[in-house]
């Protein structure tokens, strides 16, 4: 049976605005931008802690970004808030050159990614962001998985030195990741283990996947689940060692198929373990208005599609 | 620094830009040469730098930007010229594995750099957020930016310049290179910028207008706007130049925007220009 305690439930975008807080305790280095959604990203209670250190700069998003990189020369750890949407393609040229090209020590945070968005619809769903912000040199991409690894992942990216983007979102979600767990960046965490087939999953669709696990436990199917916070550098070592016992892969994602997670456990697989695998991602589709849970099912990231997909998977095996 | 000694550093600028160009047949003369006096007088009599110690961090000392990073060949000569790195180095200008990219960079670690340009439109956000950082670290220093006239038609810089008056971010001296040229054309043609004085202040600048050829002007120029720091205003200098100055049959006209000269007319160009600090 398998035994997962839920420690509550929260958004993922509450445990960025907690993480942030406590940076402003912490860490004097700190300092924080918003492009005119300070209360949607929970960055109100670092604004109140230390209003020096917070930027407003308005529905301004390529200035914050090149600000940002200029806030970096004297030593300063910019974080920058907006949705993901705007925290990528609307600057995609600003965090190349002045981001990532220049390697600055800027620190990109993005709430309402994905579907999950839900009823602003497909101008601000954004699917396309890790695929942009990986392809980046010099960029690390972090996708945690509940409230407690977002507000974790937020305190740990101070200390990294180097452009960091790092994706939450809106809904309320159970959170599993212990309070006091240490978040490594670029080590995953192996949330279940089995044998039958290796789910590899990031962001809500970790939940997503310990739901699966357990409807396909009742059909005899063991499943060793994966959660691959950090997308960007890849912790080739976690899906190498899982695949040599299971055989085969399934990874889920809230991004389009295209240039997501699993293409990047694609990448490993094809050189280095021929086993094979299904995607659960949004396939060549924009989003559109719609209840999260049930954008969710339309666009085919729910639990029923990573069941689907595990039985698909080991059929090829 | 003496007008006299400016104006011969500026001549072995001018120089080096066109040796520069002509040897990889690539790269942005026309610019450059409008851009030399201004960049001679900011690095050797207005900037408080220390060219011997190059630090990123840039803790009191002053902060220099190149927005139009195309115009890099006159921002690498007056470094080397300052002494961030030898001389010789101009000479690898543009070739593989230099330090000295096509558009200026940081991944190389090329002394006096502190950020990637040449995607325009980025470096007045940038100078801002260095600008607002000095002010947290209690570092009176100042930053200073570069732009080019066609620049200005990048949305951002607006964004920028709202920013930095709304926030009275006072520690910072933009400068426009007014020159009336860009690659398609006289700006007036492509995308004219009207009453660039009115525009920015509108946008809450304090305005200063020079003549980019005059070193006495901009020295002036320069101290006046030093001095009109920390008064809540940031500071904007409207710099007349010409593209190709010095060089007679660059000037007047958009053409050597982005076109090196050949062996030929690079000896014209030479013996207009004195030699006054060694040929690198």
């Amino acid at each position: 049976m398998i035994e997962i305690e839920v420690l509550g439930n929260k958004d993922t975008r509450s445990g960025f605005g907690e993480g942030l807080l406590e940076l402003a305790k912490t860490n004097k280095d700190v300092v924080a931008l918003c492009a005119d959604l300070t209360g949607s990203l929970k960055m109100d209670a670092f604004q109140k802690e230390v209003p020096d250190r917070f930027f407003q700069v308005g529905i301004a998003e390529a200035n914050m970004i090149g600000m940002a990189a200029g806030m970096t020369i004297g030593g300063k750890i910019p974080y920058t808030g907006t949705f993901a949407n705007f925290s990528t393609g609307r600057v995609y040229d600003q965090i190349r050159q002045s981001v990532a090209y220049s390697k600055k020590n800027v620190k990109i945070c993005a709430s309402h990614a994905g579907l999950t968005l839900g009823e602003d619809g497909a101008t601000h769903q954004i699917l396309e962001d890790i695929g942009m912000m990986k392809m980046l040199p010099n960029m690390t991409v972090i996708v945690p998985c509940d409230f407690n690894q977002t507000k974790q992942a937020t305190i740990a990216i101070s200390k990294h030195e180097g452009p960091v983007y790092l994706r939450f979102g809106r809904p309320v979600m159970p959170i599993f990741v212990k309070d006091d767990a240490k978040f490594e960046i670029g080590k995953a965490d192996t949330i279940l283990e089995g044998s039958d087939v290796t789910i590899i999953a990031c962001g809500h669709l970790v939940w997503k996947s310990i739901e699966a696990a357990r409807i396909l436990e009742e059909k005899g199917v063991s499943v060793e689940l994966i959660n691959m916070h950090t997308i960007k550098p890849l912790d080739v070592n976690a899906v190498l060692q899982s695949v040599a016992k299971t055989k085969c892969v399934v990874t889920a994602e809230e991004h389009m198929i295209n240039g997501g997670l699993g293409d990047s456990v694609a990448q490993v697989l094809i050189q280095h373990a021929l086993v094979p695998q299904e995607y659960v991602g949004v396939n060549d589709s924009f989003g559109e208005s719609g209840n999260p849970m049930e954008l969710m099912t339309k666009y085919g990231i729910d639990t029923q599609n990573i069941v689907d997909a595990v039985l698909k998977v080991i059929q090829r095996k | 620094m003496e007008t006299s000694e400016l104006k011969k550093i500026a001549s072995q600028v001018r120089r080096d830009i066109v040796r520069m160009v002509s040897a990889v047949n690539s790269g942005h003369p026309g610019g450059s040469l409008g851009c030399a006096d201004f960049l001679t007088v900011l690095y050797f009599d207005c900037m408080k730098h220390n060219a011997a110690h190059f630090s990123m961090d840039a803790i009191n000392e002053d902060v220099f930007y190149l927005s139009n990073g195309h115009i890099s060949p006159v921002w690498y000569s007056v470094l080397a010229r300052s002494g961030y790195f030898p001389v010789a180095e101009l000479g690898t200008f543009r070739k593989m594995s230099s330090r000295l990219q096509g558009h200026p960079s940081t991944d190389k670690h090329l002394p006096g750099i502190r950020m990637a340009s040449g995607s325009l439109g980025q470096g007045l956000s940038c100078a801002i957020g260095t600008a607002q950082a000095k002010k947290l670290n209690g570092d009176s220093s100042l930053v200073y930016t570069l732009h080019g006239d066609g620049e200005l038609q990048e949305g951002q810089i607006w964004e920028a310049a709202m920013y930095a008056s709304a926030y009275k971010v006072d520690n910072l001296i933009a400068t426009i290179d007014l020159n009336g040229r860009q690659i398609d054309g006289d700006t007036d043609q492509v995308l004219s910028l009207g009453n660039l004085a009115l525009k920015w202040q509108a946008f809450g600048w304090e305005v200063l207008e020079m003549d980019g050829h005059n070193i006495d002007e901009i020295k002036s120029t320069l101290a006046k706007a030093k001095s009109m720091t920390g008064n809540g205003k940031p500071i904007v200098i409207i710099m007349k130049t010409e593209m190709g100055q010095g060089v007679d049959y660059m000037m007047g006209s958009h053409k050597w925007h982005g076109v090196a000269p050949n062996a030929e007319q690079l000896q014209v160009a030479l013996n207009q220009l004195e030699e006054t600090m060694g040929d690198y």
